[in-house]
């Protein structure tokens, strides 16, 4: 078994709270990973760190095996881990077809070209049209980001993770927020993911976590607190006490 | 078509020339023929022209406020001045690249402080350079002249064939060649992959670093071409007046660049350009009114224009021209209207 994305006794403290207590993860090739754990557990704290948001005050983190625990969050990007946020972050006022198209060249190496212009590489046009497609934002690749319904910017919050062609792929609550009409895009979108990409989830939706995670981990307190696939986690009676609570869980 | 033409055709789009441009060009061109009498304030405006889009390239493309942009200003202006007055480089092109390239130096070096923190530091950081050189300009006056300023600079004919003269006409046609070539670059460069990394990072710098944008590599590479920018405007005022005195580090000099920006908008390159024209001749208009008040009017204008919000104003400004553009040339050919309302 290959390790995609590992972190060996993180820790984080913000003044005196410990929001990650020795956090050990180990992230198979290939999984499906969820991590949950109740509000403030620590969830988007540790996926800073995986990604360099923030810097641990001890620990390592390893990506296919490589230190990755003091590289810049770009550098990260193109050794192949890319994110999702929890909350959009995007450029409002670029279009889907800059947006794209600049993680596009970024990705080939042509970001800091300064002198031929967008649109004129055909490989790059090539996966901005593909990514467009895939992701039903063909219709409004020319509308401000600003302008489209959130369901299509929660799309484009994604298809701009996807373009950076990760090996690990972090998602930070990938569904939050939409609206259930449009839901049905976002998860089509996430199951579609090809196998040979590592998925981390971070997700509150139980039924979305069942559905889709092999494995899941449950994080308490900054602690993990469990980790197995998911009817073992499901049945695991402290799980049930601290994080599910009085909630069912249907399998 | 297929979809992958398709986004390149649309990749492009903000790239093509409009038709509007080249009648804009065509007219600043037209304006060094129809005011024989006025070449001296229409250099001037071309100067102003100039420093206000190097403004425009990290304020309205990369997001970065500064209130000292002068201080690249008056290192080209001193640095243009020093080489004609000691006869290093004689050739004022040849000089003029020079200075921009002094200017460049320390815009490469005060960028890493620049890039670190947020706006009101920016604000600071970029304040207080300046008002460091204005400082050491007039502590070592033995070379920059102090108070006096440099005196007695002599310019040499442009390439060697065309003098400068009294009038300012060959002084005006250098200006203009000089802000179209280095308009035409920075025109080439935002519309780049790496121009649209700027506006990513002034949209959202946490989402630019996560899709794997050196987002500081970036805005040292921005703020140093800036400089450069802000360096060759300098040497033209050297150039074309023969004087560099202190007061081209002034504090005055930058502030109004602000407002030249604000007039003219960010963030379109023609902001700087139109901004100039318009701040000129409010100047112009308000002190031949009133004298002594002009600065009220200028306030005014600019509280209206903030209030009112100029995007608005452009559009009425521009509504009867960019009627008559769409029944020419179709839909998208608008002129002088911000990316984010074409």
């Amino acid at each position: 078994m290959t390790i995609a994305l590992e972190t060996q006794n993180l820790e984080k403290t913000f003044g005196g709270l410990r929001v990650t207590r020795d956090l050990s993860l180990k992230i198979e090739q290939g999984a499906r990973h969820a991590l949950i754990g109740p509000n403030g557990a620590g969830k988007t704290t540790v996926i800073n760190q995986l990604t360099g948001v923030l810097k641990p005050n001890s620990g390592r983190i390893l990506l296919e095996g490589e230190d990755i625990t003091d590289l810049p969050v770009h550098k990260r990007v193109l050794r192949g881990l890319s994110r999702t946020f929890q909350i959009n972050q995007l450029y409002p006022d670029l279009t889907p077809l800059e947006t794209i198209g600049l993680a596009v060249s970024e990705r080939l190496g042509h970001g800091g070209d300064w002198w031929r212009r967008m649109g004129t590489r055909n490989d790059v046009n090539d996966e901005i049209a593909d990514l467009l497609t895939r992701f039903h934002l063909l219709d409004v690749m020319n509308e401000e980001t600003v302008t489209l319904p959130y369901g299509k910017q929660r799309l484009l919050e994604i298809a701009v993770a996807i373009a950076a062609k990760p090996r690990v792929l972090l998602l930070d609550e990938p569904a939050a927020g939409v609206p259930e009409s449009e839901r049905h895009d976002i998860l089509a979108v996430v199951g579609s993911l090809p196998r040979d990409v590592t998925v981390l989830l971070i997700e509150h939706d139980m039924d979305l976590v069942f559905s889709f995670a092999d494995r899941i981990s449950v994080l308490v307190s900054g602690a993990l607190l469990t980790e197995g696939p998911p009817d073992r986690v499901a049945r695991d009676p402290q799980v049930k006490a601290v994080y599910l609570g009085e909630e069912a869980v249907n399998v | 078509m297929n979809a992958s033409s398709d986004v390149g055709h649309y990749a492009q789009r903000q790239a093509r020339w409009h038709y509007g441009e080249a009648a804009f060009w065509l007219a600043v061109l037209a304006c060094g023929f129809v005011f024989p009498t006025r070449y001296l304030i229409m250099t001037d405006i071309l100067r102003l022209a100039l420093f206000a889009m190097s403004l425009d390239l990290i304020l309205g493309y990369a997001g970065i406020v500064s209130l000292g942009h002068a201080a690249f200003f008056g290192v080209g202006a001193y640095a243009a001045g020093l080489l004609a007055l000691h006869g290093i480089i004689n050739e004022p092109v040849l000089a003029l690249i020079a200075a921009g390239l002094a200017a460049m130096v320390l815009g490469f070096a005060t960028s890493f402080l620049v890039i670190r923190g947020v706006d009101l530091t920016r604000l600071m950081v970029t304040l207080g350079i300046a008002l460091l050189l204005e400082a050491l300009a007039e502590r070592f006056s033995n070379i920059t002249g102090g108070t006096d300023g440099l005196q007695g600079i002599e310019m040499q004919p442009i390439l060697g064939e065309i003098p400068f003269d009294m009038f300012g006409k060959a002084g005006f046609f250098y200006s203009l060649a000089v802000l179209f070539v280095l308009f035409l670059l920075a025109r080439r460069i935002v519309h780049s992959p790496f121009g649209l990394s700027l506006r990513a990072i002034k949209n959202n710098p946490l989402r630019a670093a996560a899709i794997g944008i050196p987002v500081n590599r970036r805005l040292i590479a921005i703020y140093t071409l800036a400089a450069l920018y802000a360096g060759i405007a300098g040497a033209l005022f050297t150039q074309t007046t023969a004087i560099a005195s202190l007061d081209v580090f002034a504090f005055d000099r930058s502030a109004d660049l602000m407002l030249v920006l604000v007039i003219g908008g960010a963030g379109y390159l023609y902001g700087g350009l139109i901004g100039a024209v318009i701040f000129r001749i409010l100047q112009e208009v308000f002190s031949t009114i009133t004298p002594q008040y002009w600065q009220f009017w200028i306030g005014l204008v600019l509280v209206v224009i903030v209030l009112v919000g100029r995007q608005r104003l452009h559009r009425w400004v521009l509504y009867v021209p960019n009627l008559v553009i769409k029944q020419v040339a179709g839909r998208k050919a608008v002129v002088a209207v911000p990316e984010s309302d074409a």
